[in-house]
């Protein structure tokens, strides 16, 4: 331990502690743009978090500086005050002054910042900022360089949590920004669209491709019969919006604020993870039992399928051809749906409400239109949603709990639980062993399959199968160190579940911001929580409502409709 | 960690397989070394004569190198270009003696025959045309360097019979 003192106060923290991190444990807030400790990113870039140590020559950047015994930091001295003001000073002097309107209005670090620094105006000359071109090529980001703070965030985001190694900033000066490799749009470019850039921006230069007036305009179309889809993770994610604690479970109160808004009907996508637990447990034991392609692993993350499309084409044929359950809904919204309530499948209009920004380009994908029409129409991020909500003035926490509609609102434990790293391998485990056994697993809780832990593990004992094993990665790092023992054949495992976003869905690129491990624990244990506590049936195959789809229209398990309707293919793509 | 995957597309190819052979070999002789990206790209540079998309595909595939990270080197240091150079490299001196002494008429000048700004190169990608800061013989401004050639005291009137002594050795090059 090394003891020193930060503003008179008497601090032991372990060697190695940075004077920023070594303040915090002492309830001192050094502010700072880039420094992100979870993510292990301190490039000391953004030069806020300046501090004064005793007998040092100049202000240190607490971010990356070390403890030392003895050691005597200023962290809130003139020179100190003074000093963190003008570098905010010399950012605002090359950034667009457009805040009012700007996406990230209320989220922005670069403005909390500057409240908190002090900052009312701005007396460094700044006749104007550079103007870079902003990328709206694709479905799911926009990116406007312009407001850019080089805190490199983004790019440890891309190259060292997801592996993608996409993102580099460019050229130095004025014109320094953050670009895809080659300044290649991003549609041109090798991204998944995860959105983990626009989660850790602290700036407004990487958000969500805003979609909220496509639904503005459906719901006040009189001839467009407007249904949505919650993914399971938005219920522990939206009261954030309204500043309810982080893993507060809302499906209630989001049911009735998405009725209020004006949806004909509020479904829900657990219902149709339940129908993905049945056609891909299916799959699984069909591969065991005819030899195919083995390890499978999941198709739910539409980041994860670009990233595998991108960067291991060889190994696609180990991939589910389950679309995801997203897209599932929309194929059935617009075929099922449709035929049970007599409805004209061309005035159907599906929302869906997603954690996520690479859902946005996954409903887009040319191939997601088997009913013969666009299996979804239009994508919300969370945040999209919860700007709807404030939009129309409703109090989310004020509101009475409400119910879902049928015949696709109803949902078993298995199915909530899929926005959790581990949850689909757990739900279809259960059903699985069900099926195999004809009996129930003696726990429901396969825990080892739990957490936050990049790669997980388990084996279980299934009936005539003998022992399968499973492997469980989340965070598109993880995906490769995963794929590359699975392309030197090192991976003996039958089923692998993949999640591009740290922590699954729950930490997706379309969750509230700011985002953390913890909020992102927070979430998973909410929706455990729906499961242990609040649903009665656990298991995907005991919904009612998937026995009725499969009786009525389905018939059965990886059927001809199924086929037509729930499975797809993928596209290898080059670099 | 192999963060490169290979490209499907086979581009259109403008450098000869000569190059490609030479380029490709001082890939294969860093290929294992830590560090070397720049003194790759500096010595590839010095075949291909810049370095373009194919190039740092080429070089990012062959050293396990993200092209992200290949395109941040690429643009970060001045010395590496993404535009094609001319076969003759003319570069102005407007260092503080130049600046004094007409380097900037001299600039003019050669835009306009050439009808090119500094950075371009020309359409027969003959002549390329920089601007340097001092090349350090500051008694002889204003001066302007072609290829190893150092002009001195360059007169605007006389550019034409300088520009034309190197329109003359392409022609007998080709002759």
């Amino acid at each position: 331990m090394v003891a020193l003192t930060i503003d008179n106060l008497a601090v032991e923290v372990p060697e190695g502690t940075t004077i920023l991190e070594a303040a915090r444990s002492v309830g001192i807030h050094i502010p700072s743009l880039c420094t992100l400790p979870e993510m292990h990113h301190s490039p000391g870039a953004c030069r806020v978090c300046v501090v004064e140590v005793e007998r040092a020559r100049s202000l240190v950047a607490s971010c990356v500086y070390p403890v030392a015994k003895g050691m005597k930091v200023k962290t809130n001295s003139r020179r100190v005050r003074e000093a963190r003001a003008r570098v905010i000073e010399f950012m605002l002097s090359d950034h667009p002054r457009d805040c009012n309107i700007c996406q990230k209005h209320g989220n922005c670090e670069l403005q909390q910042v500057a409240e908190q620094v002090g900052v009312r105006e701005i007396t460094v000359p700044c006749t104007d900022f550079t103007v870079h071109d902003i990328d709206d090529s694709s479905e799911a980001l926009v990116r406007d360089a312009s407001k850019c703070i080089n805190c490199l965030r983004c790019v440890t985001a891309c190259a060292e949590v997801q592996g993608v190694f996409l993102l580099t900033p460019e050229g130095r000066g004025f014109n320094s920004r953050v670009v895809p490799a080659l300044a290649k749009n991003l549609v041109d470019s090798a991204c998944t669209f995860c959105g983990q850039c626009a989660v850790v921006c602290p700036t407004g230069a990487i958000v969500e491709k805003d979609h909220t007036d496509l639904v503005w305009a459906a719901l006040e179309d009189s001839t467009k019969h407007v249904v949505v889809q919650e993914a399971p993770a938005i219920r522990a994610q939206l009261g954030e919006e309204f500043g309810l604690p982080p893993g507060t479970l809302v499906t209630g109160k989001m049911i009735t604020a998405l009725r209020r808004l004006g949806f004909d009907r509020v479904f829900d996508t657990n219902f149709t993870a339940d129908l993905t637990i049945i056609e891909e447990g299916n799959e699984l034991l069909h591969r065991v039992k005819t030899g195919g392609k083995l390890p499978m692993i999941t198709s739910c993350s539409p980041g994860w399928i670009k990233f595998i499309e991108h960067f291991y084409p060889d190994l696609l044929p180990h991939v589910s051809t389950c679309k995801s359950p997203q897209q599932m809904f929309g194929a059935l919204a617009k075929t099922y749906y449709a035929e049970k309530e007599g409805i004209d499948p061309a005035s159907i209009f599906v929302v869906s409400i997603m954690p996520c920004t690479a859902k946005k380009y996954e409903a887009a994908r040319p191939e997601m239109n088997s009913s013969g029409y666009r299996d979804v129409d239009v994508v919300l991020t969370t945040r999209e949603l919860g700007r709807m909500i404030r939009q129309a003035g409703i109090d989310l926490a004020a509101l009475p709990e409400g119910d879902y509609d049928a015949p696709m609102g109803q949902y078993s434990g298995a199915a909530t639980i899929f926005g959790a790293t581990g949850g689909v391998m757990e739900a279809a485990l259960r059903t699985v062993y069900a099926v195999v056994t004809g009996k129930n697993l003696p726990s429901l809780d396969i825990t080892a399959v739990r957490g936050l832990d990049g790669i997980k593990e388990a084996a279980l004992e299934i009936g005539d199968l003998g022992e399968v094993k499973a492997a469980v990665a989340h965070g598109l790092g993880n995906a490769r160190k995963v794929m590359d023992m699975v392309a030197s054949g090192q991976a003996d495992y039958h089923f692998i579940e993949i999640m591009a976003c740290p922590g699954g869905c729950v930490g997706g690129g379309g969750q509230p911001l700011p985002a953390s491990d913890e909020k992102r624990r927070l979430r998973a244990g909410a929706l455990y929580q729906d499961d242990s506590d609040v649903q009665s049936l656990r298991q995907s195959h005991e919904n009612p409502s998937i026995q009725a789809l499969y009786d009525d229209f389905l018939k059965e398990p990886l059927g001809e409709k199924s086929h037509h309707l729930l499975h797809t293919h993928y596209t290898a793509r080059e670099v | 960690m192999e963060a490169v995957a290979v490209s499907l597309r086979e581009p259109v190819d403008e450098f000869s397989p000569e190059q490609w052979g030479k380029i490709d070999a001082i890939i294969a002789e860093h290929r294992t070394k830590p560090g070397a990206l720049i003194p790759v790209l500096e010595q590839v540079q010095g075949i291909s004569g810049y370095l373009p998309e194919v190039i740092q595909r080429r070089v990012s595939r062959g050293l396990g190198i993200p092209l992200a990270q290949v395109y941040g080197v690429v643009t970060f240091y001045s010395f590496f270009t993404m535009k094609p150079k001319g076969r003759h490299q003319i570069r102005v001196c407007l260092g503080t003696a130049c600046h004094v002494r007409g380097g900037h008429q001299v600039e003019r000048r050669l835009e306009e025959e050439l009808g090119i700004q500094p950075g371009e190169v020309d359409k027969d990608r003959l002549f390329s045309l920089d601007i340097v800061r001092c090349v350090g013989c500051c008694g002889l401004a204003p001066v302007m360097v072609v290829d190893e050639d150092t002009h001195q005291q360059v007169k605007t009137a006389k550019l034409d019979q300088i520009l034309a002594k190197y329109r003359d050795q392409e022609e007998v090059h080709h002759g």
